[in-house]
């Protein structure tokens, strides 16, 4: 009961901070509008209404995406930047569970750039907003979302132990938009990408999102967003010690 | 059983120069110290910038890894029970730094309490205490970017004592304050004891380790050259003098000789508008002021003055020589319990 009231009075609060920072505010507003307006151009040279939704939701979910992996980074460092990260790491809480607040307040942000983007498609360029199974598609959103929040939680933890890492969120973020067959479909791209997308979740997760809203049978996409989900969790929690005791040894936890 | 044990403790950290041919280095941060803290008592590590402070402190608060020796704080190893100790104890350090900005104060301490663990019952009555205790009442939902300094050093007391902790590390708290917002945190610390809690206290102000500590341990280059009560440490000096020297332009092999005298027990020089004062500390009984301007000629001398030593003296007396001398080994183990 502590730890999931600990979750969600910490996930308010870093929901407020990233709400308050006009950057980052303005970012998210004019990101989804972007991707959407781009996934338009690209697409509209298909004749069926439906490559334009496949298209829209696809950058629904890159503004999802965009905003987990760019700032799991950002926020790890700007922790070291505000001092509080020794502060986080003397916390009698276990420390992953100290963080996956932050990154799933991250990650919920992208469900405001799934829904704007979707808005921005239907009202700018008429695309249709038709969803086949409502209940599936808002279940694919929540496992997305904490997938996300799960692959967040894997990156920061290691971001903890290479404080230059956090640079490599911005790395990670072009290419799972290809790989995870965001604005493709993942049969297109080369056999050897496809293990590669196996084991990410977005794959998965937006293959939920799409089934569910063209109204195809999205369960085993949704599970198996899930399921990675899970293993990134637990995957952060056993090395996050390791990651700890290393930091402590090297002295680098005040470092910024 | 001791509050907090430190017993041969060390720490070195790695440094790297060059870019292209790099070249890694070990810095000895903290040299083999001991020293022990009785429950309840205020222990003060007083010492310079570099001398060794945070750095005991951040391995005592399970921070940093020792590279060698044992801390143990309510008898618990630093490094095998690290969760436990965590638990127990406090931690406060001095600056601007370590507060959510964007976050209330208010906001702040909630977001701690969930995080240190206090009961969701208790958390709105002990926050609401604790904003009392430090003086935030009424400013409490404000974002902490617009509090001044000391009002986010009172945030840090606050969030520091949450938890109701047994032991707390303050870590230079009153850094940067202006006297009264110093004054303040000073006393809030010297309610601390009154309150049952054991507090280990890093500055570099002589003044306000007299003022709160029980006992001081001086730190320096690594080293504790003395430990004692604030007495102890003024006892050291009592008996000689100061002789205060204003010279304009003195040189570094001048400032050598005079340390080179006998019965000269500290140099220092300080910088007064265009001017420097030597500041001379000489032992009991000696007559030196002839022997310092011999070693300063071809310097322009002004004023020379002579004065009893203070508390101060005492400090830089022990922060700029080696530790070796035998005098601050004495004062040592006089007041060691």
């Amino acid at each position: 009961m502590s730890t999931f009231r600990f979750v969600r009075v910490s996930w308010l609060l870093q929901f407020k901070m990233i709400m308050r920072s006009p950057f980052d505010g303005f970012g998210n507003v004019l990101y989804p509008l972007f991707f959407a307006t781009t996934a338009f151009f690209v697409f509209r040279a298909g004749t069926s209404p439906r490559t334009l939704i496949y298209a829209s939701l696809g950058a629904a979910v890159m503004g999802m995406w965009s905003s987990v992996s760019t700032s799991a980074g950002s926020a790890m460092q700007r922790e070291r930047w505000w001092g509080t990260l020794e502060l986080l790491v003397t916390a009698p809480r276990h420390f992953a569970l100290v963080l996956f607040p932050s990154t799933l307040g991250l990650a919920s942000v992208g469900i405001y750039n799934l829904v704007a983007t979707l808005l921005w498609g239907r009202f700018a360029f008429g695309i249709p907003l038709t969803i086949e199974h409502p209940l599936e598609f808002g279940l694919s959103v929540v496992a997305t979302v904490l997938a996300f929040a799960g692959l967040g939680l894997l990156f920061a933890v290691s971001f903890v132990r290479f404080r230059a890492a956090w640079v490599l969120g911005n790395f990670f973020e072009y290419p799972v938009w290809l790989i995870c067959g965001f604005l493709v479909p993942l049969a297109l791209l080369p056999r050897w990408v496809h293990p590669i997308a196996w084991v990410l979740a977005p794959t998965w997760g937006m293959n939920a999102i799409r089934e569910s809203a063209l109204g195809g049978t999205p369960l085993p996409d949704l599970l198996l967003c899930l399921g990675l989900g899970t293993v990134y969790v637990v995957g952060a929690v056993l090395v996050t010690n390791r990651v700890l005791d290393d930091a402590r040894a090297r002295g680098s936890l005040s470092l910024t | 059983m001791a509050a907090i044990e430190a017993a041969d403790l060390r720490r070195t950290y790695k440094t790297h120069t060059g870019t292209v041919r790099r070249r890694s280095k070990e810095i000895e941060a903290v040299r083999g110290i001991s020293f022990s803290v009785e429950p309840g008592e205020l222990f003060g590590l007083l010492g310079p910038n570099g001398a060794g402070k945070t750095t005991t402190i951040k391995m005592l608060i399970t921070l940093l890894i020792p590279t060698g020796g044992s801390a143990r704080v309510l008898g618990l190893d630093v490094v095998r029970d690290a969760d436990e100790v965590r638990r127990r104890i406090g931690y406060v350090f001095g600056g601007e730094r370590g507060v959510y900005e964007r976050l209330s104060g208010y906001d702040n301490l909630r977001y701690f309490a969930e995080l240190y663990g206090v009961p969701a019952r208790e958390q709105k009555r002990r926050i609401e205490e604790l904003l009392e205790l430090v003086g935030l009442k009424d400013r409490e939902h404000e974002r902490a970017e617009g509090y001044s300094r000391g009002m986010k050093q009172r945030l840090h007391v606050a969030r520091g004592l949450l938890h109701d902790p047994d032991v707390l590390f303050l870590d230079e708290p009153t850094i940067g304050l202006d006297p009264v917002g110093a004054r303040d945190v000073r006393s809030t610390i010297a309610s601390l004891t009154a309150a049952g809690k054991t507090v280990l206290l890093t500055t570099h102000y002589m003044f306000e380790a007299d003022a709160l500590c029980d006992r001081i341990a001086v730190i320096t280059q690594g080293n504790i050259v003395a430990e004692g009560t604030p007495e102890d440490l003024k006892r050291g000096v009592a008996d000689g003098t100061v002789i205060e020297v204003e010279v304009y332009g003195v040189a570094d092999e001048n400032v050598q000789r005079v340390r080179a005298i006998g019965g000269v027990t500290a140099v220092a020089v300080e910088e007064r508008e265009q001017a420097q004062v030597l500041v001379v500390q000489t032992g009991p009984g000696a007559e030196l002021t002839q022997a310092i301007l011999g070693c300063l000629n071809g310097s322009d001398i002004g004023r020379i003055s002579h004065r009893e030593p203070t508390l101060e003296d005492a400090y830089v007396a022990l922060v700029s020589e080696p530790s070796e001398t035998t005098g601050r080994h004495a004062v040592r183990q006089a007041s060691t319990p």
